[in-house]
């Protein structure tokens, strides 16, 4: 099947508008990520049943929903690391998880990945070096999440919200064209929250593709896109003006509690 | 497998290694202190005393890089940082030759300080030379690392990683030759301590002990226990799987 996100001279020459028109699927040729009729099983239950969404290049998208309704799970796919029971998930066109994409997406854990009995500046460091980056770089990222002065401390002395921003800085050393952060911000206070969130948009406006999972719903209003899930289905995909506007609510938390229990009652 | 990853990713865990000071401390007092301990025992037998204290200084290798490998892989598991390496261009082989190269390095160090602390020291005797037997020390520390890596493959919890260390070790120490010459054993058990790769190691150190130059069945036993080290460690890529449930 030929999609514009598969069409290397497309992503090329993102403006050779021709290509739209030529687009049988209707697919924007800015799409980063294509997830079709995805299915996850984990420990024998469905967790995700036939997912499909399309995540736009240069964007950043919200990906939000209850506790345990397939957030992680989600994204695991996207980056390659859960085995799927059925369905397609396409990165940049090529499959999740191809050796080709593992040096343009960076991944974040829900719980902070990175190694304890390293410092800071030993951990960013050797992520920067699996890119070919070098120490400059590295003291870039830590600086970026807030931890200069730490570079020499022990990952298992950090706090928590700072061992989530140690594994951040993992992950922009490596200057991704996709970042998948998995509640990045959790844990973190509103000034910190609001820089990170400044870093996530230059990032967007630099053309990185950040897919950003979160509980926060002030934190949904900067997303450009909101992927609402409930227990492993799609129930809005959208800006989240037209889902505030969809289910009639004039701020973001109404318009989830609006849209999970009426999704509750159909179901 | 690149270059590049595998220098930065043996740095890494020789990093991770270098801040646990009492593990290292460990790794290198512990041998030497428990041959001491062998000394005293065999008080006066020089004969047993050079013949244990030999087969120990290619054992005390195998079992510790064992123990240590497959908690450190598990460890790598448990934490989320395999999940994440693997969304990184770290490649299996990468990985786990970064693992059998950096314990390999310690395990030199190891190796190195215990012969020369049993040579000087406990006054260990062999034909052959000690340089030999610390290379044999380093295979076997090698074996150790491999077979690590593949049995926490199999391990979910700390408890079930250790529990292997008398699975995979236990065995091969009782059938290496150490307590009864293998020729003596039963004809199954010898059949058995033929395809172990400790017998074999075992084999070779005493083959240093009674001859003034390598044997070529010293040689032939070396290369036995490398192909098992390459045997273990492309099962244990197989068995490290990028994509879990
Ligand atoms: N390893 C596993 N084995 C079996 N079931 C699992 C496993 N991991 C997750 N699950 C189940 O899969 C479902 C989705 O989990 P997932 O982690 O994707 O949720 P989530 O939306 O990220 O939740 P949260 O917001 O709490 O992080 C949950 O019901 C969870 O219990
Ligand atoms: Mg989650």
């Amino acid at each position: 099947m030929i999609t514009a996100a598969s069409c290397a001279r497309c992503l090329a020459r993102p403006n050779l508008i021709i290509h739209l028109a030529l687009n049988f699927e209707g697919i924007a040729m800015d799409t980063a990520i294509e997830v079709d009729d995805l299915v996850v099983e984990r420990g024998k239950h469905p967790v995700l049943h036939g997912i499909s969404t399309r995540i736009q290049r240069g964007v950043i998208t919200g990906l939000l929903g209850p506790s345990g309704s397939g957030k992680t799970t989600l994204m695991r796919a996207i980056v390659g690391s859960q085995v799927v029971k059925a369905g397609d998930v396409r990165v940049f066109g090529y499959p999740a998880g191809s050796a080709s994409l593992r040096h343009r997406v960076g991944y974040v854990t829900q719980s902070p990945s990175v190694y304890g009995d390293l410092t800071v500046g030993e951990n960013v460091r050797y992520f920067a070096s699996l890119y070919k980056y070098g120490a400059t770089e590295a003291a870039a990222a830590i600086a970026n999440v807030g931890l200069d002065g730490h570079e020499d401390q022990m990952v298992s002395t950090l706090s928590g919200g700072q061992r989530a921003r140690a594994s951040l800085a993992c992950a922009l050393v490596g200057q991704p064209d996709i970042l998948v952060l998995d509640e990045p911000t959790v844990g973190l206070d509103p000034v910190l929250r609001e820089e990170l969130w400044r870093q996530f948009r230059a990032l967007a406006e630099a053309g990185t593709t950040l897919l950003v999972s979160s509980h926060v719903m002030d934190e949904a209003n900067r997303c450009d896109r909101l992927i609402l899930i409930r227990e492993g289905s799609v129930i809005a995909d959208d800006a989240p003006g037209a889902i505030k506007t969809a289910a009639d609510a004039d701020d973001m938390d109404k318009a989830f509690l609006t849209l999970i229990s009426a999704q509750g009652e159909k179901g | 497998m690149s270059a590049h990853i595998l220098v930065a990713t043996t740095g890494r865990i020789l990093r991770q290694l270098r801040h646990d000071r009492r593990t290292i401390a460990l790794l290198i007092l512990m041998p030497t202190l428990l041959l001491t301990l062998l000394y005293f025992m065999y008080d006066g037998q020089e004969q047993a005393f050079n013949r244990i204290a030999l087969i120990m200084l290619g054992v005390f290798p195998f079992i510790m890089m064992l123990l240590i490998t497959s908690i450190a892989m598990l460890r790598e598991r448990t934490s989320g940082t395999l999940e994440r390496m693997f969304t990184t261009p770290v490649g299996k082989l990468d990985l786990l030759f970064a693992y059998g190269i950096a314990f390999g390095v310690a395990a030199t160090v190891q190796a190195a300080v215990t012969a020369l602390l049993a040579y000087w020291l406990l006054g260990l005797e062999t034909a052959g030379s000690a340089g030999l037997v610390v290379l044999i020390a380093v295979a076997n520390a090698v074996l150790g690392v491999a077979l690590g890596l593949l049995c926490s493959a199999f391990a979910r919890t700390e408890f079930q990683a250790v529990q292997f260390m008398p699975v995979v070790a236990a065995p091969q120490l009782f059938l290496c030759g150490l307590f009864v010459a293998r020729p003596d054993m039963a004809g199954w058990l010898e059949g058995i301590s033929n395809v172990m790769p400790l017998s074999y190691s075992v084999e070779a150190l005493m083959e240093v002990g009674a001859h003034p130059s390598a044997t070529g069945t010293m040689w032939r036993d070396l290369i036995i226990v490398l192909c098992v080290v390459v045997a273990a460690l492309a099962l244990g890529a197989a068995t490290l799987r990028r994509r879990t449930p």
